[in-house]
């Protein structure tokens, strides 16, 4: 239960941050999610974000610094273990289920479903 | 990219927005939106793991059910309500970035499956890839050179 807890505050704060930045800078949501993506990965390469994740569980991974959290960390990791080659296939390695996820449910929503009116 | 205002001038604009209450709600209903997809997120993640996979397996399983979700509800035209509410609380989580690819999409589909499903899909998510993926290359270059 503690970790639906966790994952709420923390998901819940970089949401709330989010927010913020729109609301209070002209900050458009494109340039919002660049930014959040930016950001996680560079916590990632300064090992900080992997406390937040460490703490927060989904929390942390889902918002989008979680995704540059992902893609640093796997990009790290494979430096480890394949060296300098790593840091090209490291990143998209660890990332491939959310990103051809994303592309193919993407792509068979756009398909199946057609945009609902907008009042 | 965070210093673009400088202090002064960011004061100054917080001030003329201040009184206005609305930034509070939306505030409060991103927090609450976002902790509440961030909880979908922790269900899948703890039931993967229940069912004995690892952790990179259980980090996949969870972004592509999540993605599914978000592409899913943004295609029965409820994400877009949530979101009306919710403002970054359903932008910023990877369900946003799912509705990000499937609304444009499914917007142009009259311009073709090429030009219109096919590349507007990326209007947003290709900027997102662009950036996550050359920082990434960065940060794992750099920690080459310095774990040398």
């Amino acid at each position: 239960m503690m970790d639906y807890l966790k994952a709420f505050l923390v998901g819940g704060a970089i949401c709330a941050v989010g927010q913020l930045l729109m609301d209070f800078t002209k900050l458009t949501p494109a340039r919002i999610l660049v930014t959040f993506v930016t950001v996680g990965a560079i916590l990632q390469g300064i090992g900080i974000y992997q406390k937040i994740v460490d703490f927060g569980g989904a929390g942390a991974t889902t918002p989008l610094t979680g995704f540059g959290y992902t893609l640093a960390k796997g990009a790290i990791k494979e430096v480890k273990e394949a060296g300098m080659l790593g840091a090209l296939t490291g990143g998209l390695k660890s990332t491939a289920g959310g990103i051809s996820g994303a592309i193919f449910f993407g792509y068979m929503a756009a398909l199946l479903f057609n945009p609902k009116s907008k009042k | 990219m965070k210093t673009k205002m400088s202090s002064k001038q960011y004061e100054q604009y917080i001030k003329n927005k201040m009184p206005k209450p609305a930034y509070l709600k939306n505030c409060v209903a991103a927090f609450i939106v976002g902790g509440l997809i961030c909880d979908v997120a922790q269900l899948i993640s703890n039931t993967a793991k229940s069912y004995g996979y690892n952790q990179e397996a259980v980090s996949s399983i969870t972004a592509a059910s999540m993605v599914f979700l978000g592409a899913f509800l943004t295609g029965l035209g409820i994400y877009d309500r949530i979101g009306k509410f919710a403002g970054a609380g359903s932008i910023v989580p990877i369900t946003g970035f799912a509705n990000s690819i499937v609304s444009p999409a499914m917007e142009f589909k009259r311009e073709g499956f090429v030009f219109g499903v096919g590349a507007k899909m990326f209007i947003l998510a290709g900027p997102v890839l662009v950036y996550g993926v050359s920082v990434s290359i960065l940060i794992g270059t750099i920690y080459y050179i310095l774990g040398k």
